[in-house]
């Protein structure tokens, strides 16, 4: 007669069959994914290892890359690297800044998606076609622009180049294959990168503000430099930090163009010079074990500098685009 | 009562005598330009081209016709700051010149865009008008023999074949890895999405390294298209693994939490559902890492060899693809070579653009057919 007591129902119920399946699944190809990834980083930090070992300090002092005497270091190619990005970086932030500006802030609405479009592709180019343009177009024109930069700002030590600035015929060599082309190139692979952050960014800048400063009377330059760029700040360090991580990779165009040279040196209008991605394309396949495993390590010095920037620019940009959501 | 109608009648006896005599208002222009601004602008222009004419090259110490183009430039800022102070504020001024400014490095990156393209179109254009640039191997063509022998289809095919075998390993590995991070999640997630997002810093030329090392001096395989495919796969599973996160991450969660109350399992919600919803956008992604994937030069050189012999099996011999094969005409000193790097060049640009005209497509069509 008495009813059976009530008892509340299982709130979580069994997982289906189909689900543990999928979720297994998934979940092994995420660990396969950080198995073959983190491998990759182990094994680069382990070849390392021997050469460092074997080297010590003089891996980062020296300057030469002589594997039959012995003498290996990325001191010259580290600066090299660092020469190329912060040339190509110098170059790429204003010419991006100011493009992500007129698309966020000036282009007409019509042809904001095709510009966005534009600069997409300008990312996806590949490096081996700018590096053609750079070598055969580039290079026979801006050689002047160099000449020009060294005969009236030499006395700039970073402008300076060792030949006879006042010669009736100028040695166009000189000037030819040196860091700063490679810089212009590689600043062309950076700047659609960059110029993207920031137009994202100055696009998220809080239209309340924007038009409380033109309500004030503000012309549209006011209402960039008081609402946009200091909103933006964070996109355009972000932006130019993931810049900064992919010119230091560059590899292909750097090898086209320089001609490769092993002193330490900061003239970059110069012939010659290094960097750590085209020692590693030239010299990978005549290399005895040790040396490669010294290229290796060069290549983790590489990957750790490009590791750290993109963790900073990461960090920056995802702070600056804290406020927005995606729930509905 | 009467605080109420008081101030009615009050603004009654206010607007009786507006509406007797209506004053000329009309709104002020807030876009737009006035006749102010684009004289001020072309004066600037044709002021500032005068000037440079006469003075360059007698006085400036510059030359060339860069040089000139420059030195208008500055003269134009100048006189457009000079003729807007006479009439305008400071605030004009600043706001006149940002604009001019911003203007002209937003059309120099268009002139580099147009520059890189089109050089390399007007280069290749030579070699690209032989059909047999595209039809034949450069097996029989050295670098002296003429442009109507040999070609590229061995670099085309090796590209496909590459790209394909690369996309088979990454496309589905990097979106299950993607759901797993968004749908699934755990302890697990967060180790993999740091080290997903640290091998995205992960130098493409370390990529091909790596596979250097590991299959071919270490395991001993010979360098084929499956050694490049792989490395192509170790430079490309990041980045489509880090944009599916992010195009999964921006599924409502609302729609999730709707196909989950309808009784559907996880499965079946991520399949029917969350899927559905990101596919244009996860179409843009994934066809945009595939044209980074296909444009690698990096990894390629250091892993697939180099052949003149059209070479269809992945497993066995060296495999070339364009970016590679223009890599390498374009280092050799013969003329000849030259163009047919431009041409491999061009090909592979053509390709890049076609996929991206694809992604281009895939999310037009998603957002004017959409139902949101």
């Amino acid at each position: 007669m008495t009813a059976a007591p009530d008892r509340p129902r299982a709130i979580t119920p069994a997982t289906p069959v189909g689900d543990r399946v999928f979720r297994g699944a998934v979940r092994f190809s995420g660990v396969l994914v950080l198995l073959v990834m983190g491998g990759i980083g182990l094994f680069l930090a382990f070849q390392a290892v021997p050469t460092l070992r074997v080297l010590g300090w003089s891996f980062f002092t020296e300057h030469l890359w002589r594997p039959e005497s012995n003498r290996l270091g990325i001191l010259s190619i580290a600066l090299g690297t660092l020469q190329v990005a912060v040339v190509a970086i110098v170059i790429a932030v204003p010419v991006a800044t100011g493009t992500a500006l007129y698309i966020s802030e000036y282009a007409p609405l019509k042809a904001k998606r095709t510009l966005v479009a534009l600069l997409d592709l300008m990312a996806a180019v590949p490096s081996v076609v700018y590096g053609l343009w750079g070598f055969f177009f580039l290079q026979e024109e801006i050689i002047y622009l160099s000449r020009w930069l060294s005969t009236y700002l030499g006395w700039l030590p970073f402008f300076e180049v060792r030949t006879d600035v006042t010669a009736a015929v100028w040695e166009k060599s000189a000037y030819t294959s040196s860091v700063f082309i490679c810089g212009v190139v590689v600043s062309l692979m950076v700047i659609p990168i960059t110029a993207s952050v920031m137009r994202e960014v100055f696009a998220s800048a809080p239209p309340g503000e924007r038009e409380a400063a033109l309500a004030l009377g503000s012309t549209r330059w006011g209402v960039i430099r008081a609402v946009v760029l200091p909103f933006g700040r964070g996109g355009v360090i972000g932006g130019t930090m993931l810049g900064l991580g992919r010119a230091l990779g560059e590899t292909i165009a750097v090898a086209l163009i320089i001609s490769p040279a092993f002193d330490v040196k900061f003239r970059v209008l110069e012939k010659g010079g290094n960097t750590i991605s085209e020692l590693i394309a030239l010299r990978f396949g005549e290399s005895s074990p040790f040396q490669l495993s010294a290229l290796l390590a060069a290549g983790l010095v590489l990957f750790l500098f490009t590791l750290l920037i993109n963790v900073l620019a990461s960090m920056v940009v995802a702070r600056s685009r804290s406020g927005a959501a995606t729930e509905i | 009562m009467t605080t109420l109608a008081e101030p009615d009648t009050g603004t009654d006896t206010g607007t009786t005598p507006n509406t007797g005599e209506p004053p000329e208002q009309s709104p002020r222009r807030v876009g737009g330009r006035t006749l102010d601004d684009v004289l001020a602008a072309t004066g600037a222009a044709l002021g500032g081209f005068a000037l440079v004419w006469v003075v360059y090259g007698n006085l400036l110490p510059t030359s060339g016709k860069l040089g000139f183009v420059v030195c208008w430039y500055l003269a134009f800022l100048l006189l457009y700051a000079g003729v807007t102070a006479l009439r305008h504020p400071r605030a004009v001024i600043a706001d006149r010149l940002g604009a001019a400014v911003v203007h002209a490095l937003a059309a120099l990156l268009g002139l580099g865009l147009v520059l890189v393209v089109g050089f390399t179109f007007a280069r290749g254009a030579e070699a690209l008008g032989h059909a047999n640039f595209w039809v034949s191997d450069l097996s029989g063509a050295g670098p002296l023999d003429p442009l109507e022998q040999g070609g590229v289809l061995h670099a085309l095919l090796g590209s496909l074949v590459q790209i394909t075998i690369a996309t088979a390993i990454t496309l589905p590995l990097g979106v299950a890895c993607a759901v797993f991070l968004n749908e699934v999640g755990g302890r697990l997630a967060r180790p993999v999405r740091t080290v997903v997002e640290a091998m995205t810093a992960l130098p493409s030329i370390v990529a091909g390294l790596f596979i250097y090392v590991t299959v071919l001096v270490f395991a001993g395989f010979q360098r084929s298209g499956l050694a490049a495919a792989l490395a192509i796969s170790v430079m490309m599973l990041p980045i489509i693994a880090r944009a599916a996160e992010v195009v999964l991450r921006v599924v409502p969660n609302g729609l999730r939490e709707a196909g989950l109350a309808l009784g559907a399992s996880q499965w079946r919600t991520v399949w029917r559902v969350v899927l559905p919803t990101a596919r244009p956008s996860l179409a843009t992604a994934l066809i945009l890492g595939i044209a980074r994937g296909v444009g690698e030069t990096s990894p390629v050189l250091l892993t697939a060899g180099y052949t003149t012999y059209l070479n269809a099996d992945p497993t066995s011999g060296p495999m070339v693809s364009l970016p590679l094969v223009t890599y390498t005409l374009a280092k050799s000193s013969e003329r000849v070579d030259q163009v047919r790097a431009f041409g491999a060049a061009s090909i592979l640009l053509a390709f890049v653009l076609l996929l991206f005209v694809i992604a281009r497509v895939v999310a037009q069509r998603s957002t004017k057919g959409g139902r949101r």
